[in-house]
């Protein structure tokens, strides 16, 4: 139900903003974008999934969704390791 | 719509691609620059959307189910969340314009800032000003069509035979949402344990 979900979704918005609170990086260099990035990509999924019913949808609507998610990722991963492996003076 | 949404995530990718490249050379001002924006505000505002989202969709459920009440009343109750949102957006704006943290407007970070953290810190502001506003201002065209739809539900148009233009509608809110669920933690969330 809906509900369940919206409830999920308000307890990952809390735990992303106290997860930001804690100096995760001493674990893990950048621990905290990973942690905040991954709970967002879980929200936007149970979105996605039940919001919008993509778990219901036919093959080719999950196509589309998953083919722009795809786009997103070469686009910020081809771009970064462009900037990353130039040798700046 | 779902090929219009890809092209949405196009749109708004090209800024998280600007985000990324820019929060990866200057960390630290967009640390400092995030810690200077109200959390207790983002967070109210993350709600409110993720419940405007809740609601609507509901009234797809009540389209679908044919409970014609409920669907004109969830739709106005995501009219309402949205408005909430957009209202708490322009608080926060404001509070930027009085901390002189709009790029352009008199910008200085904070009194005695160097010339380096001013330029870097204006990057982020740069950044937060466009992806918040074309998400605010996607929010204002969502809030138009929320109004068609409001209008065309009390007409008795959507039955569980045609409710296409609930279901698409709320495809295109429900996006939205998404958008700024990356954007909160990206722009509200860096650096917060200092």
């Amino acid at each position: 139900m809906y509900i369940t979900i919206f409830f999920v979704l308000m307890v990952c918005t809390l735990l992303t903003v106290y997860a930001a609170t804690l100096d995760l990086n001493e674990y893990f260099s950048g621990l905290n974008i990973i942690v905040a990035l991954a709970i967002a990509t879980l929200k936007a999924s149970l979105v996605v999934l039940f919001f919008m019913h993509g778990k219901y949808s036919p093959k080719r609507t999950q196509l589309v969704i998953i083919c722009s998610v795809f786009w997103l990722a070469i686009m910020l991963f081809m771009t970064m390791s462009d900037y990353v492996t130039r040798l700046w003076s | 719509m779902w090929v219009f949404l890809s092209t949405e995530v196009l749109f708004f990718g090209g800024m998280f691609m600007t985000y990324t490249l820019n929060r990866s050379t200057y960390p630290d001002a967009f640390g400092e620059a995030s810690r200077s924006i109200g959390l207790p505000l983002g967070t109210v505002n993350t709600i409110v959307l993720i419940a405007s989202s809740l609601t609507m969709a509901m009234s797809v459920w009540a389209s679908q189910v044919g409970k014609k009440k409920q669907l004109t009343t969830f739709l106005i109750l995501t009219l309402i969340l949205g408005t909430v949102f957009l209202g708490i957006k322009g608080v926060e704006y404001h509070e930027k314009f009085v901390e002189h943290h709009i790029p352009g407007l008199n910008y200085n970070f904070e009194p005695g800032a160097s010339v380096a953290t001013n330029a870097h810190t204006q990057l982020f502001f740069s950044l937060y000003f466009a992806m918040t506003g074309l998400h605010a201002l996607h929010m204002i065209v969502g809030a138009g069509l929320l109004i068609w739809l409001i209008k065309q539900s009390l007409r008795g148009r959507f039955t569980p035979e045609y409710s296409t233009p609930v279901d698409l509608i709320g495809l295109y809110w429900h996006f939205v949402d998404i958008v700024w669920i990356f954007l909160f933690p990206l722009l509200y969330l860096i650096d917060r344990h200092r």
